[in-house]
Parts: C-alpha cells; sequence; structure tokens
C-alpha cells in the first residue's frame, strides 16, 4: 500500500509473514499430533517430542473404536437429532419470520417486543432443566430438538432479511389468489435461499456439537449422542470400552491411541464439509454484525 | 369509551383478516411461552423452599433466605471470585489477541494466503469444547503428549498442566484464546475493511509510514467496534467459558477452575438443591446486567460510543 520499497516495511512483512505462519502450524499442530497418536500402534511405542509421523502406521485403533456399538449408537442419535432437528428448527423459523416482516400482522409491534425479551432474559439453567421434566420429555429426543427449536437470533436475521424483499410480491401474489401459506412456501423461501442456507448450516453444526442437553435430559444410554459417548470415552474414562480393554489385554491396546481415535472418529464429518461451509457462516456474522 | 372500543373492534377486525398470517405466527408463540417464558416464572423457586414432590406453586415461600445463605456459603464466594479472576485475564490477555490478529492478517499483501491463515483460523471453532478438551487432554498429557515428553527428554519433570493448580488457568486462558481468536477478528476485519481509502491516500501524501496508518487511522476508525465489543464482554464477565472448564476441569484443579456456571451445575442438578442453584443463578444474571449497564455508562462518558 504505502512506502512497499522501504526496509523496515519489508522486513515487517517478512516477519508477518513468518508469524502468521507460526500461528496457524500452532492451530494446527494439536490436531496432527492427535491424528498420529491415533494411527499409531501403540506395540511399537508412544510418540515422543514434535513427531511427524506415527511410528508404526496401524488402523486397529480405528477398528477397536468402529467395533464398539456405543459410537454406532451416538452416530444414529446424532444424525436423527441433527436432521429433525434442523428441518424443524428451518420450517419454524421461516414460517415465523415471514409473519413477523409484514407490516399486516396484527399488532406486531406487541409481538415482536414479545419475541425479543426473551433474548435478554431467560429462566437460566435449573428453571429450564425443571420445566423440561415437567413436561415429561426426559429421555425423549424431543428434548433435544424442542426447547431450542427457534433461536431469536437466527429469527431476527431472517425477518430482516425477508423485509428487505419488495413488497409488491406479496401483493400481486394475493391479487393472483394466492394465501399467505403458498405466498411464504412459493414465493418468499425460494427468494431467501441465502440466508436459508447460512442459518440452517448454523444450526445444523450446532445440533452436530452439542452435548450439554444430551447431559442434563438423557439418561438412556442408547439415546446417548456421539459428543456425549465421546465425552466418556475421553473425559470421564469410564466408558465400558476402556474396561473391557483393560480387563482383557490392556498391554497391546493404548488407551491414548483409542480416545484419540475416538475424537477423530466424531470430527470427520466436520473436518469434511469445513472447508465448503466456512464462507456461509462468516456471511452470516457480518450479516447479523451489520444489523445490530 | 367509544372510541376505544371502536379501535378496539378495529384490531380484532385485523385479527380476523388476517388470520392466515397470525397462524403462521402462533407455533412461534406457543414455543416462547412452553420453553421461554414458562421458566422464566420458574425462577420464583429460588425465593421458595423448592420440593419436587410439590411442585413450583405448593412449595413454601422462603423470601431471600436463599440469597442469605448464597452469600455466607464459602464455596460460592469462592466459585464467585475463581469467575471473576478467569474472566478478567480471558478480557485483559484475550481481548486485544483478535484485534491484533486482524491489525497483522490486513497488513498480508496476499490475498491468498490471507485467506489460507483465516481459513485455518476458524476452525476450532466449529468443533464443540467435547473434541477440543479431548485434544487438548491428549496433547498436553505429562506422559504422553508432545510437551511433556520432550521436557522429560530434557531432564525436567513433565507439567501437568491440566491437573496443576498453578498451571490450570493460563492454561485455560490460552486455549480459549487459541480457540476463539480467529473467530472473533471477522468483525474486525469487517469494521477495518470499511475505513474509507481516501484516508490513507491522503496520509501517503503527507508521507505517513504503514505504522503510523495503523496508529492513526485505522485503530481510531476500529473503535466504535472496538468498545461495543468490549461492553458486551464485559457484560459476559460472569460467564467465565461453561462449555471449556466443564471439559477440562477436574478434582485436582477444582479450587482454581470451579466457576458460577459449574458450580449451578453440580448443586442444582447433581446435588438436586434446586432453590439454592435458581438463586445463584438468578443472582449471576442480575450481576451481569449490572456490569453492561455500568460498562456501558463508563463507554459513553470517556469516548462518546456505547450500545445505547
Amino acid at each position: 500500500m504505502v512506502n512497499k520499497n522501504n526496509i523496515g516495511s519489508r522486513i515487517f512483512d517478512l516477519c508477518n509473514i513468518v508469524m502468521m505462519f507460526t500461528f496457524c502450524l500452532s492451530i494446527l499442530y494439536p490436531f496432527w499430533n492427535v491424528l498420529m497418536v491415533s494411527l499409531n500402534d501403540p506395540s511399537a511405542g508412544n510418540l515422543t517430542g514434535l513427531s511427524l509421523l506415527p511410528k508404526k502406521f496401524t488402523l486397529e485403533n480405528y477398528k477397536n473404536v468402529l467395533s464398539y456399538p456405543e459410537i454406532w449408537n451416538g452416530y444414529r442419535e446424532t444424525i436423527i437429532r441433527t436432521v429433525f432437528g434442523t428441518c424443524a428448527t428451518m420450517l419454524f423459523t421461516t414460517t415465523s419470520a415471514y409473519a413477523l416482516a409484514q407490516h399486516d400482522l396484527p399488532n406486531r409491534k406487541f409481538w415482536t417486543v414479545i419475541v425479543l425479551i426473551p433474548m435478554f432474559f431467560s429462566g437460566g439453567l435449573i428453571p429450564s432443566y425443571l420445566n423440561v421434566k415437567s413436561l415429561g420429555l426426559i429421555d425423549s429426543r424431543m428434548s433435544l430438538i424442542l426447547p431450542g427449536l427457534v433461536s431469536i437470533y437466527n429469527l431476527i436475521i431472517m425477518r430482516n432479511y425477508i423485509m428487505t424483499l419488495p413488497k409488491e410480491l406479496r401483493e400481486s401474489a394475493w391479487i393472483d389468489g394466492s394465501n399467505e401459506f403458498t405466498t411464504c412456501f412459493r414465493i418468499i423461501i425460494p427468494l431467501s435461499v441465502p440466508i436459508l442456507a447460512t442459518v440452517s448450516l448454523w444450526t445444523l453444526v450446532g445440533h452436530w456439537n452439542a452435548w450439554f442437553d444430551a447431559i442434563i435430559y438423557i439418561n438412556d444410554a442408547n439415546k446417548m449422542p456421539l459428543q456425549v459417548v465421546l465425552r466418556r470415552i475421553v473425559m470421564e474414562g469410564s466408558s465400558q470400552m476402556l474396561n473391557q480393554i483393560k480387563a482383557e489385554d490392556f498391554g497391546s491396546i493404548y488407551p491414548t491411541a483409542i480416545k484419540n481415535a475416538s475424537i477423530y472418529i466424531c470430527t470427520i464429518p466436520i473436518l469434511c464439509v469445513y472447508p465448503f461451509i466456512q464462507k456461509y457462516f462468516v456471511k452470516g456474522i457480518l450479516i447479523g454484525s451489520l444489523k445490530g | 369509551m367509544n372510541k376505544q372500543n371502536d379501535s378496539l373492534r378495529f384490531q380484532l377486525q385485523q385479527y380476523l383478516i388476517h388470520w392466515d398470517l397470525f397462524l403462521l405466527f402462533i407455533p412461534l408463540l406457543l414455543y416462547l411461552i412452553i420453553f421461554h417464558y414458562k421458566p422464566m416464572f420458574g425462577i420464583v423457586i429460588a425465593f421458595k423452599d423448592f420440593k419436587l414432590t410439590y411442585g413450583v406453586w405448593d412449595s413454601e415461600w422462603v423470601g431471600l433466605s436463599n440469597f442469605t445463605k448464597l452469600m455466607r456459603t464459602p464455596s460460592f464466594i469462592r466459585v464467585f471470585f475463581n469467575t471473576i479472576k478467569i474472566s478478567l485475564l480471558r478480557i485483559i490477555f484475550g481481548f486485544p489477541m483478535p484485534i491484533l490478529f486482524a491489525l497483522l492478517l490486513n497488513e498480508l499483501h496476499s490475498a491468498r494466503y490471507k485467506k489460507v491463515v483465516q481459513t485455518i483460523s476458524y476452525l476450532p471453532h466449529f468443533l464443540s469444547w467435547v473434541i477440543l478438551g479431548g485434544i487438548f487432554i491428549s496433547f498436553l498429557s505429562p506422559t504422553n503428549g508432545p510437551i511433556g515428553s520432550i521436557m522429560s527428554s530434557m531432564g525436567l519433570t513433565p507439567i501437568y498442566f491440566l491437573g496443576n493448580k498453578n498451571w490450570f488457568v493460563p492454561t485455560l486462558i490460552i486455549t480459549g484464546i487459541w480457540q476463539s481468536v480467529g473467530w472473533n477478528s471477522i468483525i474486525y476485519l469487517a469494521a477495518i475493511s470499511g475505513v474509507s481509502q481516501e484516508l490513507y491516500e491522503a496520509a501517503e501524501i503527507d508521507g505517513a509510514t504503514r505504522f503510523q496508518n495503523v496508529i492513526y487511522i485505522t485503530i481510531p476508525s476500529i473503535m466504535p467496534t472496538v468498545t461495543i465489543m468490549f461492553i458486551l464482554g464485559m457484560g459476559g464477565i460472569l460467564n467465565a467459558g461453561f462449555d471449556q472448564i466443564f471439559n477440562l476441569y477436574n478434582e485436582a484443579v477444582m479450587s482454581v477452575a470451579d466457576i458460577i456456571d459449574t458450580y449451578v451445575y453440580r448443586r442444582g442438578l447433581v446435588e438436586m438443591d434446586y432453590s439454592f442453584s435458581t438463586a445463584v443463578g438468578l443472582f449471576k444474571n442480575v450481576v451481569g446486567f449490572a456490569f453492561v449497564l455500568a460498562t456501558n455508562a463508563f463507554a459513553r462518558r470517556f469516548s462518546e460510543y456505547g450500545l445505547w
């Protein structure tokens, strides 16, 4: 930009490039190290120092983790909550955002305030837990979908987007005999694809990564989503799997390698889609900050 | 009276005319009532001696006794100060990092390199603290982790970063920065890209150096964003990062790592002391709200920027 040929400026550029490179390495290296330990055959010895490759390559750790039914159960539960949760969230968020965006909604100002209040005040952990309990949702898959069904923040972002579409669309649809439902689903939703993509990706990744709700609402071991299964393996170390390993042949299987393989088994889906979805996330954060 | 009746009738008519629009809004309304407003009224149990068998309404009123109990509970006072300490350290060390990162990133000439650095820096944001916690537990392990093994090969005793009272909080702060610096820089990068190019051109004519450009143009131009983020950060001072701590703490570091949110979880959902932990949660929300108001007043007084 300015003074490009200045020596000091060039030295700074070089330092900056090196610094950013080091920064990227510091982000990636823990991931790499954990991956290498998970691919290492523990019988060949632990990895030491800043090792870049496993001592003896093996997929045994992954085979072991995949042989355990808890992991498959977890995958099933996570996929169920992610698919149904995201669809339900998108359906309710778009229809209510459409309604809130119309000036014809009776008492629109009042209802908007009612919608906004929960953004600033909440009951907190215990009242929310007791509420779910009193609704009889404990141990139900619904407890992972319903309490967070509509994010007020996403609803407002979507309402603001719909409000930028020309009003004449709805008027001409009305003249052509369309009712509110067909206008919403046939005209407004197809025109809102960019914002729908962003919000549905947020919701999807949110469901995939969610764990705390399952810890408090789900006691049934068969309904534990993947993140909770992983937490049990890695943090509580009390999973049946590790106990079995300890009892059977502790010498040949090295729990850290198993833990690390489980981490990757839970992370691979996100890592695969990450490069393609991150730009939608960034777009979304910018839309939110401009309006807010 | 008549006028009031007319306006009421007009409003009712609106609901009849636009019944289909309102119908689209009703599911949201039901959701808000059941999952947001109902728990808000559930806060009354902070002023009651809640018993599951009696339910919220039939439990006995106890006034403010849960709050006086809270002030006299040493374990609460400890978690309160732990929370403040961890949050302040996060603000002192963590708050400037994304700003610095955005400024440095903005100085990179190659758009492609910038894109790659950004993409890598956002990665941890997309993973849960269950996964990141697992990664750090393995990576920082004194026996199997690379840092531990380097230390023992140098003849030092490996540090148990996550199991040592002196090291746990610094580890928390550093891994927290590691996780969020890239993502939090997005908003500052957007602010920087909004700075008028003419200012830099004018400075170039005046012979300003790059460093002067940053100090006298870029930083003052992004100050409104910085102030708003700071106020929001102060408002979250009693949220010391539940997800991260819950997935990293253990018995050995409980005395320094326990924060209000983990305390509410354990007292409320593990020990089932519902009324007391609701009181703790309410206390936390009220104090947090007061912090936002105070920081906002302070920011308006000294910098003319504020949330409102």
